[in-house]
């Protein structure tokens, strides 16, 4: 069978996506990010980023048709994020993609931005290079870890079997990682300026609290606790807040790349122990990293020395894969197609928080 | 000429007009019409509302001789649902794109509205020379501007409490939203449109009206598909954080 050629549109946040693939191959992957105008807020404000959208998309479309040396003609099917997100952000991308599929009268998938997350492992060269036939490999788990979300999944099948094993329960760990850059004084986006300052200070000068990580919460291996998998960002929020106000009452200096390193590792253990643990608990064998702070070169030695203790595969896109774009969804949207999965229609809504088992609407 | 028009400025809707820029009988022809009574679920109801319009939108579309979006003022993410549908059919279709703003629909529909008799018959339009057309801007305020004869914009479009309105006659859902406000200010607000808002056919009423008067779409002054926003968005700048002394 002929690998159907899929365009993907992502919407979800500050990045707009344009991708086409023809199976698993990435043939374009163009983002327009409006990133630079949430520099001065610290954080990415909602309404600026759907302007932002709705300026980009059109040019983003033009630029990834050309890119791919494609024409809309050739297209067999159109996939868009319809959540979980920014919900006027995920709105313009449905509205532009729906606007696609009734223009051309191509189908058109709704897919799970999540779900995507994984599924853009099947486009990384070096990933496919370990698994033929262009499948993902089976006992397959994912950590997704970014501004806008943190959670495990365990991945039965990519078009059609994707649970939710933990997620954070207040912040996303980009996010924690912005808030915390900006009590110290750093630049946005946080994670970069932390993970740089963080190699030149004690990641053990401050032991910040490890959300979610009690007995209470954790429970034990055959009486789970309500929150075994789960985290919890908020409390080392503020944690890292009343420190540096210590210090500045004291009148003291504030060791700012001590706090930043001792706050990254609080994060970074929790995510990479909870995530290892749940692996081994349920079998999975083999973790793909996702989401923006994949970049983060700590996240990525930690999870990858205890991956390796506990005898799993860590796979690990490369990073124009792993921040949001529109190449995920095409990638997703192809295995939909060649799953014989129905598409959508064009009367579905956005769904800001779309659960990880709604994998297309 | 046939013509895709879409406003998602209050409600969603969307119609197929047509006629020809050489008729100074401006005979316009509504060929189809959607409309939605709901203002909050434009992502929803716009593109199966807009597909209702065509029997084959993938042949049909292309032929069309422009698409005609309404660029407000109104609800933020609605605005954008048509804004966005609007761009992506013309770069799709290859077919032009123009925008106007929504509020020229309803002062358009107001001007040519009937004038009814003592015995309720058509005497002719209503043709007023100095009125205002208001509609819901939510948060307690109206987006309004200000026509005179034969639909011209004198003034606005604004973004205000319904107080800073000119005490003229004031049309449109913000007239009945803030009639007590508009007539303290001296205002008076005509029944008939004390709950209109502005769709897609009365767009694209305005806009062959335009069109027929310049005999052309290009010369018909029509804006771009620039969204009027009016307002910031609400994001503020961070101040500096407070130390501890
Ligand atoms: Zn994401």
């Amino acid at each position: 069978m002929k690998q159907p050629l899929i365009l993907g549109i992502e919407s979800s946040c500050d990045e707009t996506g344009v991708g086409l693939v023809r199976g698993t191959e990435l043939l374009a992957n163009t983002v327009s990010s409006s990133m630079e105008e949430h520099v001065r807020f610290g954080g990415v404000i909602p309404e600026i980023a759907s302007r932002a959208h709705l300026d980009a998309f059109v040019p983003t479309l033009a630029q990834a048709l050309e890119d791919a040396g494609v024409a809309l003609e050739d297209v067999d099917a159109i996939a868009v994020t319809s959540g979980p997100g920014l919900a006027g952000a995920l709105m313009v991308g449905v509205s532009a993609a729906k606007a696609l599929a009734l223009a051309t009268g191509k189908p058109l998938y709704a897919i799970n931005h999540l779900v995507a997350h994984v599924g853009v492992g099947l486009l990384d060269e070096s990933i496919a290079a370990q698994y033929d036939g262009g499948a993902l490999p089976e006992n397959l788990g994912a950590l997704l870890v970014s501004g806008g979300h943190t959670e495990i999944l365990r991945v039965r099948s990519i078009a059609s079997d994707v649970e939710l094993l933990g997620a954070t329960i207040d912040d996303a760990a980009g996010e924690a990682f912005d808030k915390v850059a900006r009590l110290l004084g750093l630049s946005y986006p946080g994670g970069p300026a932390i993970d740089k300052l963080a190699k030149s200070g004690n990641a053990k000068a401050v032991r910040f609290p490890r959300g979610l990580t009690v007995p209470k919460y954790m429970g034990t291996t055959e009486e789970p606790g309500p929150h075994r998998y789960d985290f919890s960002f908020s409390g080392l929020k503020t944690a890292v807040a009343r420190c540096v106000e210590g210090y500045e009452a004291r009148g003291e200096e504030v060791p700012v790349a001590d706090i930043a390193a001792s706050f990254q590792e609080a994060v970074l253990d929790v995510v990479t122990a909870k995530a290892v643990l749940a692996c081994r608990e349920q079998g999975i064998t083999t973790l793909l990293l996702g989401g923006g702070v994949a970049a983060n070169s700590r996240l990525r030695e930690l999870a990858g020395q205890r991956c390796a203790a506990a005898g799993i595969t860590l796979l690990v896109p490369a990073l124009s894969l792993c921040t949001d774009n529109g190449a995920m969804v095409a990638a997703l949207g192809a295995q939909l197609v060649m799953n014989g999965v129905e598409p959508s229609g064009i009367a579905f809504g956005t769904d800001s928080s779309l659960p990880v088992t709604s994998i297309s609407l | 000429m046939r013509i895709l028009t879409i406003d998602t400025s209050a409600v969603a809707s969307a119609a197929l007009l047509h006629f020809d820029p050489a008729d100074h009988l401006r005979t316009v022809e509504v060929v189809a019409n959607f409309a939605t009574e709901d203002t909050r679920s434009h992502a929803e109801v716009l593109a199966p509302g807009v597909q209702s319009l065509f029997t084959d939108p993938v042949n049909e579309g292309p032929a069309l001789d422009a698409v005609i979006v309404g660029t407000g003022p109104g609800p933020f993410t609605g605005l954008r649902a048509g804004i966005a549908m609007a761009r992506t059919l013309s770069f799709t279709w290859n077919i032009p794109l123009y925008g106007l703003m929504s509020l020229d629909a309803l002062a358009q529909q107001v001007f040519d509205a009937p004038r009814k008799n003592e015995a309720g018959r058509a005497i002719g339009p209503l043709a007023i020379n100095d009125y205002v057309i208001a509609t819901d801007a939510r948060r307690k305020e109206v987006y309004w501007a200000r026509y005179s004869a034969g639909a011209q914009l004198l003034d606005g479009p604004h973004v205000g409490p319904a107080d800073g309105v000119p005490g003229l006659q004031v049309f449109g859902a913000g007239a009945g939203l803030y009639r007590d406000v508009l007539e303290a200010n001296g205002a008076s607000v005509y029944p008939l449109f004390a709950d209109a808002q502005p769709t897609a056919v009365e767009l694209g009423r305005a806009a062959a009206r335009k069109i027929i008067a310049a005999g052309s779409l290009h010369g018909a002054g029509l804006l771009d598909s620039t969204p009027l926003y009016l307002r910031e968005s609400d994001a503020k700048v961070p101040g500096p954080r407070k130390r501890a002394l």
